[in-house]
């Protein structure tokens, strides 16, 4: 199939010129429509010092259709659902954005500018939105109790350490819409 | 009947809108649209309202597929010559400008290349695309390479293999009802594919579905046309009537498929009501109307706080849930006025009771003013759903009275006619009660319901008629009363209608809600301004 000689030579791409902080697996080796992938918080970031599990699942139609790309680690984010989903809010990956030519490196690297650069006018959580606007701090006092909370030690993509109640790390936690 | 009479006068000079007896007035309505092909998007419509032959007749022009197909090829030849660039390009600018040619030359004579980038288009003339095989060529998508393979690219030059290319612009198609706006598969490029480009790489069918998806664009594009809304009809239709003056006037079409509907709101023809109360009226039923029939019958409000109570079993001494308020169910009055004398109620004549009861009565009358309205209204709507059957039974009857009596084709047309004019009256009258229900008591409101009581009699007499046997309907008498009955329920329509729009344009009606001006868009709240 296609699509299968394309993810061998995007896996290999990925996992020979890894781009910094992140190293990349398949999920079980039998299957290469599932992707692990560990982040290192950028230092830039607010992030620095964690490390986020970031899952990724290629469609059967991929290239065609977009790939999912989720949080394992649970991120205190605008731009990621606050529960233990971890959806994404990503430009490139909406069906209307999506080109069949465009490659995992490039949707991996937005994921690592999005922990730089919070898009807040795009916000999946609003209420995160709006605290990242109108009070850094507290924003950033947040975002710091999650990493120490969620992000430190080994990397697990199983949910365990998605944690289960959203208030606990500082932030106040309640989900609004996104 | 002064005003009647001078109604008459003032219209009988066009007999194309009171139709005579055999006519019938859906028909000849049909008759007076002008369905030649010469493009005429300017109908300065909105200045319009108010002088028209009668006062709820807007006028609209009726398009087949083949007319929007025109319109689109003659506006592509123009921007085609005036700015010399291929058919294909015209299209897509034309499209990214929704269709403005005026805006599209003019911005296009200030800045081409801004122009064509925002709209999707290379800036560089090269060949045609066709397909190449080229060597060396591995395809981006699916990294298939090999002798032989063949590969497309538009004009930006990404090239890739035909069958990802196929399955990309297959997917956009088919999944995504993608057509004006398809871009070049590679990552960050926003060159459109164009309809020649695509024409060679699928299948006709595909094909046809593209075209069919850029006619949808065309229409959906321009505020002043709109899709005939009846299932499986192809038309559109084109109306100069803005969204902001459907507070005074009820824009009702009629395609040439039959059906008759409002270019507002795209629902069927509810005229004497406006866009914005329709809504109303039937989020009102879609939430009331079984329920509060229900709540009419079983239940009572609270004296003190209003709350619907139902009492399902118990004693009479009741204790609302919300409000704590100690009641008994039989007299409304205070359960602790009732001393001693629990289980039987006997204190009908205390001043407690009498003012609880009073206060209850006034909320029902809400209530009940609602299910007076609702009631005929849904009879009506059951009456009009009937239609179908009334109409096939119609025919039936004109084949019949064809055999036994020897009348002609021509001679039964009347039946049809006496149909036709049942349907639409009925149409209208169940509207005039979801539009009476939001009326203030004046003398408006009073006329208004002279004309309504003048139609439901005109149409209920009809309607006896229309269902005697065969052998009655054949009698010439008979005949000659239905058509007589006919014409005169469409007389008593038009005048309602023309009454009812005249004063909507005038902004005479006084309304008990408050309509914002702007109607809503389907789906959608109202809207504020």
């Amino acid at each position: 199939m296609a699509s299968q000689k394309r993810i061998a030579k995007e896996l290999a791409d990925c996992t020979t010129h890894a781009p910094a902080g992140m190293s990349i697996a398949l999920a079980t080796d039998s299957d290469v429509h599932k992707w692990h992938v560990t982040l290192d918080g950028p230092a830039e970031s607010i992030y620095s010092g964690g490390k986020f599990g970031l899952v990724v699942t290629l469609p059967p139609e991929y290239p065609f259709k977009a790939p999912v790309v989720t949080f394992a680690t649970r991120i205190y984010h605008p731009n990621v659902t606050n529960d233990n989903v971890g959806s994404i809010c990503l430009g490139l990956l909406k069906a209307e954005n999506w080109k069949p030519a465009s490659k995992l490196l490039s949707v991996l690297q937005a994921v690592r500018l999005l922990l730089v650069e919070p898009q807040p006018d795009d916000p999946l959580e609003s209420r995160i939105a709006d605290e990242y606007r109108r009070d850094r701090a507290e924003f950033d006092k947040n975002a710091r109790a999650y990493v120490q909370r969620y992000a430190k030690g080994p990397v697990k993509f199983d949910g365990t350490n998605v944690g289960a109640d959203a208030g606990a790390a500082g932030g106040s936690g309640k989900r609004s819409t996104g | 009947m002064d005003s009647d009479d001078d109604f008459m006068s003032a219209v009988s000079s066009e007999d194309d809108i009171l139709p005579d007896d055999s006519d019938n007035d859906d028909l000849s309505g049909a008759e007076d649209f002008d369905f030649d092909d010469e493009p005429d998007p300017d109908l300065g419509m909105s200045k319009d309202i108010g002088r028209k032959r009668v006062a709820y007749d807007i006028s609209f022009k009726v398009y087949q597929p083949a007319d929007i197909q025109k319109q689109q090829d003659d506006l592509i030849n123009e921007v085609n010559m005036i700015l010399d660039i291929s058919k294909e390009e015209a299209a897509i600018l034309l499209r990214h400008f929704r269709w403005n040619k005026e805006r599209l030359i003019e911005d296009y004579m200030d800045a081409p290349p801004q122009v064509l980038e925002a709209a999707g288009l290379a800036q560089e003339p090269t060949s045609l695309p066709r397909l190449e095989v080229k060597p060396g060529f591995v395809c981006d998508i699916c990294c298939e390479e090999g002798p032989g393979l063949a590969s497309f690219a538009i004009k930006c030059g990404h090239r890739y293999c035909v069958d990802c290319y196929r399955h990309y612009l297959s997917q956009k198609i088919k999944e995504e009802g993608e057509a004006a706006r398809i871009q070049c598969p590679s990552d960050g490029c926003d060159l459109i594919v164009d309809a020649r480009s695509l024409d060679l790489l699928v299948n006709p069918e595909l094909k046809e579905r593209y075209h069919e998806l850029l006619n949808r664009t065309y229409v959906e594009d321009k505020d002043t046309l709109k899709w005939c809304p009846a299932p499986d009809c192809q038309n559109a239709i084109e109306c100069g009537v803005k969204k902001k003056d459907l507070d005074k006037v009820v824009p009702t079409v009629s395609c040439l498929c039959a059906h008759r509907f409002c270019f507002g709101c795209i629902l069927s023809d509810h005229q004497p009501a406006p866009c914005e109360l329709v809504k109303k009226w039937l989020k009102k039923c879609a939430d009331d109307s079984e329920t509060a029939n229900w709540i009419s019958a079983n239940t009572k409000e609270c004296p003190k706080c209003n709350s619907t109570i139902e009492k399902n079993g118990g004693c009479n001494h009741m204790t609302c849930r919300k409000c704590k308020h100690e009641f008994c169910w039989m007299c409304m009055g205070l359960w602790s006025e009732h001393g001693t004398s629990w289980y039987s109620c006997n204190r009908f004549e205390e001043k407690s009771g009498t003012e609880a009861r009073d206060a209850q009565a006034k909320s029902r009358v809400s209530l009940e003013r609602y299910l007076h309205y609702y009631n005929r209204y849904a009879n009506h709507e059951q009456s009009a759903r009937l239609d179908k059957d009334i109409y096939t039974k119609t025919e039936k009857k004109m084949v019949q009275l064809q055999k036994e009596s020897g009348m002609s084709w021509i001679e039964v047309q009347y039946l049809n006619s006496a149909s036709q004019a049942l349907q639409t009256c009925r149409q209208t009258l169940m509207w005039t009660y979801a539009f009476a229900f939001y009326l203030a008591r004046n003398n408006l409101t009073e006329i208004f319901e002279d004309n309504q009581k003048d139609l439901e009699m005109a149409v209920e007499g009809l309607s006896e008629m229309f269902e005697k046997p065969v052998t009655e309907l054949a009698d010439p008498k008979l005949k000659v009363e239905i058509m007589d009955k006919t014409s005169y329920c469409n007389k008593r329509r038009i005048i309602l209608l023309d009454d009812t729009a005249q004063n909507l344009a005038d902004g005479r009606w006084t309304f008990n809600v408050e309509l914002t001006g702007s109607a809503p868009t389907s789906g959608g709240p109202s809207n504020r301004r």
